[in-house]
């Protein structure tokens, strides 16, 4: 009886969620659709690129290894699609429109898969997932103002800047709680934050919301900001995980498992809601996305395979390191921007192009140690419970 | 069962095959079409939709041909 009221509960708030998604999209679209009028003429005179064997495996193995990073701590992946795509020669805006396209069937794959392991809390990740879609589409608009009004430099100058503060304040703070877990004389005993126990003790009539992940009730007013957050992170370096798992653990106290997890559903909503803004312009390059999903949904499985081996901590570990690499890497760039709008004195071209190179291997480079501690702890996982089974028969 | 694992596996991974064949012999239209915009939204949504489908089901069974499981609580 239970499962048939919380399957029609669910039901019910998906049935909310598309019909919101419809009406922020119609709010917002005109704005948008206005501004990228522009670069719409560019597209359609230029034409869509063509994909050579390099570029479609080099989005296979991006693709792959952002699904592993995805599948294991929500979201990551995405940082690195968009300007890989650019470096081949594609518009801006399709990098964007079919990075997006690929991230919400990839995300739908993974939340099935971790819900099969009881991780994920899906009333929660569509609860935050629709203000996550009103985040993602007043963050996009923000970026159109800032581009109309201090062009591409500002634009990337606000993209920089936005990564390196989010990121030394969350990265290093994630990285840190991870390090301190891992020391620890029990390293799988997650505790719950003041902050959270704080939140969880809020009580506004008539908002109030069982989620399993919490095991408590939460006002959904609380939710709104931490989604919204999410969506706007979303919009501005299309990964919105760097702020949706970490406050879903520190600010409402869900376990790291369930956290990462319930991100995939919130991954899901922003990506369809993302999707039907951008195909709707017609930006979407079809053959893109789905290459870099080929990748992606191998990598996807065995990410959510490498969640049932680990501790919680090597969550925020995967997630802190990369975020703290992804911070560098983003740093680097902005004494350029800075100078490109004239802030501080001229930097020397062949000094701005090497940055700009330094910037993105990093970038992957980020991608990659990500990649290399989820198969690293899977590994290790699975071979100590293989030596546990051996040593029990 | 691991016999029905393997044969999920083929099944699925050529019905992938056949998916990503249709995507590139289809290439032009699909790309006019989804170029065109507006109601035209659908053919990159149904198709993402249908590549995760059968896409999504291959790569699980691929990894668990190859033996690598998630733990199961009846393991521990």
């Amino acid at each position: 009886m239970t499962h048939i009221s919380n399957g029609r509960r669910i039901f019910f708030l998906f049935a909310v969620l598309v019909a919101f998604q419809f009406i922020l999209w119609v709010t917002f679209s005109p704005m948008v659709t206005a501004a990228d009028t522009a670069q719409q003429t560019v597209i359609q005179t230029i034409g869509y690129p063509n994909l050579n064997i390099d570029n479609v495996i080099f989005l296979l193995l991006v693709g792959f290894v952002g699904g592993l990073v995805s599948g294991f701590i929500g979201s990551g992946g995405a940082f690195v699609l968009t300007p890989a795509m650019m470096s081949m020669g594609v518009p801006g805006i399709v990098a964007v429109a079919s990075n997006i396209c690929h991230k919400f069937p990839k995300a739908l794959v993974g939340a099935m898969k971790r819900a099969k392991y009881g991780q994920v809390d899906v009333k929660l990740g569509l609860i935050m997932g629709m203000s996550a879609e009103a985040g993602v589409l007043y963050g996009a608009h923000i970026q159109q103002v800032i581009k109309k009004s201090l062009g591409d430099s500002g634009s990337n100058l606000y993209v920089s800047v936005v990564f390196v503060v989010v990121l030394a304040i969350v990265g290093i703070y994630v990285l840190r709680d991870a390090l301190k877990m891992r020391k620890s004389e029990e390293p799988e005993k997650e505790e719950v934050t003041s902050l959270a126990k704080w939140v969880q003790g809020i009580n506004i009539p008539f908002t109030m919301m069982y989620f399993p992940s919490l095991k408590a009730k939460v006002s959904v007013l609380v939710t709104l900001p931490l989604g919204f957050a999410t969506g706007m992170l979303a919009a501005t370096i299309a990964v919105g995980g760097f702020i949706g798992v970490p406050s879903m653990i520190y600010v409402l106290g869900a376990p790291s498992l369930m956290a990462s997890a319930t991100e995939l559903v919130i991954a899901f909503v922003m990506g369809l809601g993302g999707t039907i803004k951008y195909a709707w312009d017609g930006f979407v390059d079809i053959r893109l996305a789905m290459v870099i999903l080929a990748g992606s949904l191998f990598g996807i499985q065995l990410g959510a395979i490498g969640t049932t081996y680990v501790k919680p901590y090597m969550v925020k570990l995967v997630m802190g390191t990369i975020m703290v690499l992804v911070l560098l890497s983003r740093g680097l760039m902005v004494p350029v921007y800075l100078a490109e709008l004239n802030y501080i004195s001229p930097i020397e071209k062949s000094t701005s192009a090497f940055v700009s190179s330094a910037s993105f291997i990093m970038l992957i480079a980020a991608l990659l140690v990500g990649g290399v501690i989820v198969l690293y702890a899977l590994w290790s996982g699975y071979r100590s419970h293989k030596l546990e089974q051996q040593a029990a028969t | 069962m691991k016999q029905n694992v393997l044969l999920y596996t083929i099944i699925l991974g050529i019905l992938s095959a056949g998916l990503y064949f249709l995507l590139w012999w289809l290439e032009k239209p699909l790309m006019h079409y989804s170029q065109q915009g507006e109601w035209y939204f659908i053919i990159p949504i149904a198709t993402a939709f249908a590549f995760s489908l059968v896409h999504g089901a291959f790569t699980g069974y691929f990894w668990e041909a190859l033996g690598i499981q998630a733990k199961s609580n009846k393991d521990e």
